[in-house]
């Protein structure tokens, strides 16, 4: 077995604003099943925050427990990491966040971690609307306990011993979206072309930006009667909204003719930019969103790409008039304003 | 693109940069691993059927493997291939059971050599255990050719030469040696099966110069000086010696020099600096004996005043190139007068076929040379083939070894009934998997990060007082080990099948060189301008699979794989496998 992977790399590779390559934004070699989605949205995240020239020491991997979170260990090895307890994850980030505005917080969950144990801290995460880029590799398995079905797995479809799931599955993209998220987003682990611009916008995105990746478990889950088989979801997906990435201060060039593209402005004044597929519906309307999702479950598909972004809503930092420095670069007098500031306040509750 | 045909041996062939590059195409990872696992005289056997010599090529091979290897185009340095195999050499145990079994039936055919060089004595090699009978004409008293004659005793020992040379001989070559050779019709007249000319290219160009008859026996070929030296004529060098040339022969001129008491040797050439002819290494061999190189100068004329032989004298050029061709344009600056006592002119060697009657049936060119098929080596005389230099003029051993192997098939192939001698085999490989378990291959899959080992030598002051001292002392066991670790096993295929990818593309993504990816199938200028590495530039061919269930093509640039198998490793389905790929050139059988 290899346990490390050469550090010679292509002597012709790209190189980012930074003059780092891809190859900088590794984590260590991936100890999960050969195979498996979680390290293809590992690589994903790696070229999305290469592409993005994001120094790694700027990011924070949040994670709880399960195969998805253990993933952060293999990508950005430079970033911050908190491997926290399960289903715990948001409460970490959100401690995270209010500490420290200056970082991009990468959650990385998984069915369980975020539709079973965690569904609560969820709910909440979403409803407050933490600046952050919260991901779930959903693969419908508990891999790590050797293969019981998740929430998130579909009613109908068997497990690899052949056991039938009973309940109706959870689908986390709607939950978030109901829930109030502002960027919500669906993908697939074999397809990066569609993962990499979807992860650069969700992490330029101020607000809450879920999304759901299907990211099918070798091991556990990729059998003939599985609904998150590689096959399976290739032949089932439908690509909604084709969504380009454009950074800041690009020259913007559109292969696409008028009124067949539309453009959503980030907060940091770069772009994502839809092209109408055939079944378009408008992902700033939430409604019309969600609407698209039900009719493409209803006819057995699985509708990935940008599902909704709003960037006009305010997020949690805006709504608690939080400080832009981080907590620990505050000093003395910011922290100890003095009686005068404190007479003002207490003042304001006589 | 269509999907990459690997049923034919040429892509994976072309994988294997050291194997492909090498005229004899030497299995390099094969005998390489082999030392790795310390078997040093399998691995001498491995080179020994590939190209005879190992013991010699190992010490003073031109290495054509090494600016192929690949380590260079990941690393910056190749794998020291050449003195790997001396390692091999210096380490072997007893091959005598290991040799071929020569008949004592024999087929009844007899074969002529012509020359007892390289060439000859490689088809004398593969066809004496086919019972043939084999006749070797030499005019010096022992075999070697110019690997004898030519090349100084401190770079390759004489019993090195012995006894790879022996090992040939001693198949029941019948010797003719010492009888300088000048009728090729006298020798066909002796009813001879067929005739192999492998003369070599035994004249020095001569540098006619204004002043060279006065100069006498001051001026002298740089061959011919050589084989004096090795034959024993000549024991000493006058105090001052110029070098006129750069090739590989003008740094052993001066090497020699230097050992037979010259103090100042000078080795000055017409080109720049970087574009000499001798390979590097040689050249760096001789920079370290403290021997000047004076790039740019050509010279004019010896000059000799009042009887006494002065030196020479150069005029001062720059090289310009111009639609590819080079041209020498003197400075215009004064002429430079180089005094010394003795000139050795190494600009250049030619083949000599004078005695070759004309009247053979053999045809010739307008440069006097033979007409020779390039893959037969057969002549316009059905009967007579050419190989070594005297085939196409000047190259080297290794190439002499490859022509020796090709003409020896071409032979047998001639005297077979019902075979066609222009039916030339591609040669023939096997492709064995390298799995042992889950994540276990039967090679070395990890990259090692070591740098190139540099060969230790005798001390300067050891080396010139002996001129039989070899200067380089070759690999110890540890440094052999290390060295042979830094080889990438690129014989080790990565083979793909597309019937069972399931496109999870776990491949692209743990790919430490960025070689695999899934794309959408073009022709081969668009999809090599698509890879997460562009291709365009690159020479090396592409991977391409038969089209996948998402109807994309995996895609494999071939250009700078480690060979580390993590593809393999990381495929869920088996559909990368590491292959040993093994392939042997056609050889007489």
């Amino acid at each position: 077995m290899s346990f490390l992977k050469s550090k010679f790399h292509h002597p012709r590779l790209a190189r980012n604003e930074l003059g780092l390559t891809h190859r900088d934004y590794e984590g260590s070699l991936s100890t999960l099943c050969a195979g498996c989605g979680h390290d293809a949205v590992g690589a994903a995240l790696v070229q999305a925050v290469f592409e993005l020239s994001i120094p790694a020491h700027k990011i924070a991997k949040l994670s709880g427990i399960g195969c998805s979170s253990k993933a952060p260990t293999y990508f950005l090895n430079q970033s911050h990491g908190f491997n926290t307890v399960h289903g715990r994850m948001p409460s970490v980030a959100t401690g995270a966040g209010m500490a420290n505005r200056s970082l991009k917080y990468i959650g990385m969950s998984g069915d369980g971690d975020t539709a079973s144990i965690g569904l609560g801290q969820f709910a909440h995460v979403v409803r407050r609307r933490l600046d952050m880029t919260y991901i779930v590799a959903n693969n419908g398995v508990y891999g790590l306990t050797k293969g019981q079905m998740a929430a998130t797995a579909e009613r109908g479809s068997t497990t690899k011993k052949g056991n039938k799931v009973l309940w109706p599955d959870i689908d986390l993209a709607t939950m978030a979206l109901e829930l109030g998220a502002t960027f919500v987003a669906r993908s697939f682990s074999g397809d990066k072309e569609q993962m990499v611009p979807l992860l650069k916008a969700a992490i330029c995105h101020e607000g809450f930006a879920f999304i759901d990746i299907i990211s099918p478990c070798v091991t556990f889950n990729n059998h003939a009667t599985s609904t998150r088989s590689y096959d399976y979801v290739r032949e089932h997906v439908q690509e909604g909204l084709i969504a380009d990435f454009v950074p800041v201060a690009s020259d913007i060039t559109t292969s696409y003719g008028e009124g067949e593209s539309n453009d959503i402005c980030l907060h940091d004044g770069s772009i994502i930019r839809l092209h109408k597929g055939s079944n378009g519906f408008d992902a700033r309307d939430r409604q019309s969103s969600l609407g698209a999702i039900h009719k493409h479950r209803e006819n057995g598909e699985i509708l990935t790409g940008l599902l909704y972004c709003d960037p006009t809503y305010r997020d949690m930092h805006d709504i608690l008039n939080t400080t832009e420095t981080p907590l620990n670069s505050l000093n003395e007098k910011e922290l100890c304003p003095g009686a005068h500031t404190l007479n003002g306040i207490n003042n304001g509750f006589r | 693109m269509k999907p990459t045909n690997t049923i034919d041996p040429t892509h994976f062939h072309k994988v294997v940069d050291c194997q492909y590059a090498c005229p004899a195409h030497t299995p390099v990872p094969e005998y390489i691993r082999l030392i790795m696992a310390r078997r040093y005289t399998d691995s001498y056997m491995v080179n020994w059927e590939a190209n005879v010599f190992p013991g010699i090529l190992g010490r003073v091979c031109d290495r054509p493997c090494e600016p192929a290897c690949r380590r260079q185009r990941v690393e910056e340095k190749p794998v020291a291939i050449c003195r790997l195999k001396r390692v091999a050499a210096d380490n072997k145990g007893d091959i005598q059971d290991r040799l071929p079994i020569i008949p004592t039936k024999k087929n009844g055919k007899r074969i002529a050599l012509v020359g007892a060089g390289p060439a000859s004595l490689t088809v004398a090699r593969d066809l004496m255990p086919l019972g043939y009978e084999t006749t070797l004409f030499e005019r010096d008293a022992r075999a070697g050719g110019m690997m004898r004659s030519q090349i100084p005793t401190f770079r390759l020992p004489e019993e090195v030469i012995n006894s790879e040379v022996d090992l040939v001989l001693n198949m029941g070559v019948e010797p003719r040696f010492g009888n300088e050779v000048n009728s090729l019709k006298a020798i066909l007249d002796e009813d001879f099966d067929a005739v192999f000319v492998g003369t070599g290219a035994p004249n020095g160009r001569p540098l006619d110069l204004p002043g060279l008859k006065e100069a006498g026996d001051h001026v002298k070929i740089g061959i011919n000086w050589l084989a004096g030296v090795s034959f024993e004529h000549i024991d000493e060098a006058p105090k001052r010696v110029v070098v006129l040339g750069g090739g590989n022969t003008a740094m052993d001129c001066t090497r020699t020099a230097l050992r037979l008491g010259a103090k100042d040797v000078k080795a000055i050439v017409r080109s720049s600096y970087d574009e000499m002819k001798s390979s590097p290494w040689e050249r760096e061999d001789a920079v370290a004996e403290a021997i000047s190189i004076i790039p740019n100068h050509t010279p004019l004329r010896y000059v000799v005043e009042n009887g006494k032989f002065i030196g020479v004298e150069f005029d001062r050029v720059e090289t310009h190139w111009e639609k590819g061709k080079r041209r020498l344009v003197s400075t215009g600056e004064d002429p430079v007068l180089v005094e010394c006592d003795l000139v050795l002119v190494a600009v250049g060697q030619d083949v000599s076929l004078p005695w070759i009657e004309r009247d053979l049936g053999i045809q010739f060119d307008d440069w006097d040379m033979a007409v020779v098929n390039r893959d037969t080596f057969q002549s316009t005389n059905e009967r007579v083939f050419f190989g070594g230099d005297a085939a196409f003029g000047p190259e080297n051993i290794i190439m002499a070894v490859s022509h020796g192997h090709q003409a020896a098939a071409s032979i047998h192939r001639y005297l077979t009934d019902g075979r066609d001698v222009n039916d030339v085999p591609i040669g023939d490989y096997t492709l064995t998997s390298q799995k042992m378990g889950i994540h276990e291959w039967s090679y070395q899959s990890a990259i090692s990060d070591e740098e190139r080992n540099v060969v230790p030598i005798i001390n300067l002051e050891q080396a010139l007082e002996d001129i039989t001292a070899e200067v380089e002392l070759g690999f110890d066991e540890k440094l052999a080990l290390s060295e042979a670790a830094r080889c990438l096993s690129c014989d080790v295929q990565t083979v793909f099948s597309e019937d069972l990818c399931i496109e999870c593309v776990a491949c692209e993504d743990i790919c430490p060189m960025d070689c695999i990816n899934f794309v959408t199938n073009g022709d081969e200028d668009d999809l090599r301008s698509r890879l997460i590495v562009p291709a365009d530039e690159s020479e090396r061919d592409l991977y391409v699979s038969g089209q996948l269930k998402s109807q994309k093509v995996m895609v494999k640039d071939e250009d700078v794989c480690l060979h580390c198998g993590l593809c393999a490793e990381r495929c869920p389905t088996g559909a990368w496998d590491m292959q040993k790929f093994l392939f042997q050139a056609d050889r007489a059988t």
